[in-house]
């Protein structure tokens, strides 16, 4: 059951093969046998979940249910959940029960879908191995000895080892992406404001992006149908016409202009994720695709520039933790300073107070235009990289990450050799662009992923090309032995 | 680009974050590496190039002035650390 699609879930479900609730117990169950291996979860919610899914099973009688309805999902716990505590990984909010929905929970339960629980990240989604969570590091499904990836490390391990058929993530550098190529799932990270940052704790504003993780193009297009949308309560949300992002998935690749830029195949790859990616390619061409040389001269820049951009958004977005209104504060006070540095110096752990204190720095009289106009001034340039690049291309192809995962503690104690891992996929976000990671093969145990990146609202062709790839190729489908049954 | 400990300590005042002292020397190393890091950026001329604040270019969308949010003081402290009559209460700031 837990191989199964979400349209093959779907269509067991509307013909009663199975009911939500027995359907739910089953991936309850799962989490139950299997999260103490890999700590995925840091809140599971059985009673929230049964009660949805009954009232899911209610639709599916009355004929009323939609292609989601019944079928569980985990939720990232940056999404606010009212009720439900909503940590975003720190100690910070360790107590924090949110008082409203985030509008991609709100999405996902009109859809019907059934939340099993909120699944672990790295502190404030700043992190690319999950390490940094104050709830644990996530264990690699794949590989005890790696790291899920991260930020999103514990929706990408949840889905890996089948705890749930689908879930919810957060990409401001790769935190989508990353995670789905070390975890073996396919992941995306839309369009800037294509889905509502409405109740998504905010990390860098202007670079943070929900979306899906899953085992499949499909499932990924199906999951995007629901999160996607315009939202009045997100002053960036984009207000345009809704898609069926499952509507071209099976267009045929013929013709197809896919770049491939030589920065992304330089010295800082790994040769075995090269060989993957060389195969890969072959297959595309195999099924109608013209390969490009296209170059992205600037991308070497896009770490120095998310670390300016990222950081500055950060302590900006991150002063609202005061100890005053919500959140984690100090014991004794002795007066309004103490509280908010003790509380602040309490509840951060040391990447996020890295990062507030480097926002600071950049953003503090004297520094603003060397560091941050600076920056912004860059993100045109690698903008307009990718604009030149897709005058000739439809899409771009690369590695996600330069590595397969890594091991867990190999990083931690070098915060510059963790940034490096995002090389890839940091300027897709300060572009704005939509990013894709799907299977590309396996280097010995762990898995490698291979990254679209299509021009701005291509979500759709970016799911056909990865599905057409899907029918041509079975990475998606390998799961790890450990959780097979 | 290398920090000076009194520099950690200014911004860390900026940013409203008491460090401990046995932590000062690292958050020296770590900030001036990525500092280092950043320094990359020198290598690019950018004169005239306008900065880039949002992915797509978009305006901030305006909306009517009227209210759509009722008031829900009491059910917003419910999460508040320290609340007393509908206040926030904090270490007296007035002698």
């Amino acid at each position: 059951m837990h191989h199964q699609s979400l349209s093959e879930l779907s269509s067991h479900l509307q013909q009663r093969s199975f009911s939500s609730e027995e359907l739910t117990h089953y991936f309850l169950r799962r989490i139950n046998q299997y999260d103490a291996q890999l700590n995925s979860f840091i809140t599971v919610t059985p009673e929230t979940a049964l009660a949805q899914a009954r009232a899911a099973d209610k639709c599916l009688q009355t004929g009323t249910a939609g292609p989601l309805t019944g079928i569980p999902i985990a939720h990232k716990d940056i999404f606010c959940t009212n009720g439900i505590k909503t940590s975003c990984g720190s100690k910070m909010l360790d107590h924090f029960v949110a008082p409203y929905n985030a509008t991609v929970v709100e999405k996902c339960q009109a859809a019907g879908l059934v939340m099993l629980g909120k699944t672990n990240m790295d502190e404030f989604a700043m992190g690319s191995s999950n390490e940094s969570s104050f709830y644990g590091p996530v264990i690699n499904p794949w590989d005890s000895k790696a790291v899920p990836g991260g930020s999103s490390g514990g929706s990408a391990a949840a889905v890996a080892a089948r705890l749930t058929p689908v879930a919810t993530g957060t990409d401001t550098g790769g935190s989508i992406r990353q995670p789905a190529a070390l975890c073996n799932l396919t992941g995306l990270k839309p369009t800037y404001g294509l889905v509502s940052r409405y109740g998504m704790i905010a990390f860098a504003s202007s670079l943070d992006q929900g979306g899906p993780l899953a085992k499949s193009a499909q499932d990924v297009a199906l999951l995007l149908n629901a999160m996607a949308g315009f939202d009045p309560r997100d002053s960036t949300s984009l207000n345009r016409p809704g898609e069926d992002y499952t509507a071209q998935l099976n267009n045929s690749l013929v013709g197809l202009n896919v770049g491939l830029p030589k920065e992304f195949f330089s010295d800082g790859l790994d040769p075995e994720v090269g060989k993957l990616l060389q195969n890969a390619i072959s297959e595309l061409e195999s099924a109608g695709a013209i390969l490009h040389d296209i170059e992205l001269p600037h991308t070497a820049l896009a770490v120095p520039v998310y670390y300016i951009i990222a950081p500055a958004e950060c302590s900006s977005n991150l002063s609202r933790f005061d100890g005053v209104r919500f959140g984690y504060r100090c014991h004794e006070p002795k007066d309004l300073m103490d509280l908010f540095k003790r509380s602040r110096g309490e509840g951060f752990g040391a990447e996020v107070k890295r990062r507030i204190m480097i926002g600071t720095y950049a953003l503090s009289a004297g520094y603003y235009d060397a560091y941050y106009l600076k920056a912004q001034q860059i993100r045109r340039l690698l903008t307009q990289d990718f604009k030149n690049a897709f005058q000739q291309v439809d899409v771009i192809l690369g590695p996600t990450s330069p590595t397969p995962a890594f091991n867990l503690g190999e990083r931690v104690d070098d915060p510059l050799k963790m940034y490096l891992s995002d090389i890839y996929t940091l300027s897709v976000n300060l572009a704005g662009l939509p990013g894709l990671s799907l299977p590309a093969g396996f280097v010995g145990t762990r898995p490698c992923g291979m990254q679209l990146i299509g021009n701005y609202f291509s979500e759709a062709r970016l799911l056909n090309i990865a599905h057409q790839y899907q029918l041509r190729t079975d990475w998606h489908r390998a799961s790890p032995k450990q959780f097979v049954d | 680009m290398s920090l000076q400990r009194q520099e950690v300590e200014k911004i860390a005042h900026l940013a409203r974050i008491a460090l401990s002292e046995q932590d000062i020397p690292e958050y020296t190393r770590n900030l001036s590496n990525i500092l280092t890091l950043v320094e990359e950026m020198n290598t690019v001329n950018t004169n005239g190039i306008t900065p880039m604040a949002h992915p797509l270019e978009a305006i901030a969308r305006l909306r009517p002035d009227v209210v759509t949010e009722g008031n829900q003081r009491d059910h917003f402290q419910q999460i508040a650390p320290q609340v007393e009559s509908g206040f926030y209460l904090v270490p007296k700031v007035i002698e």
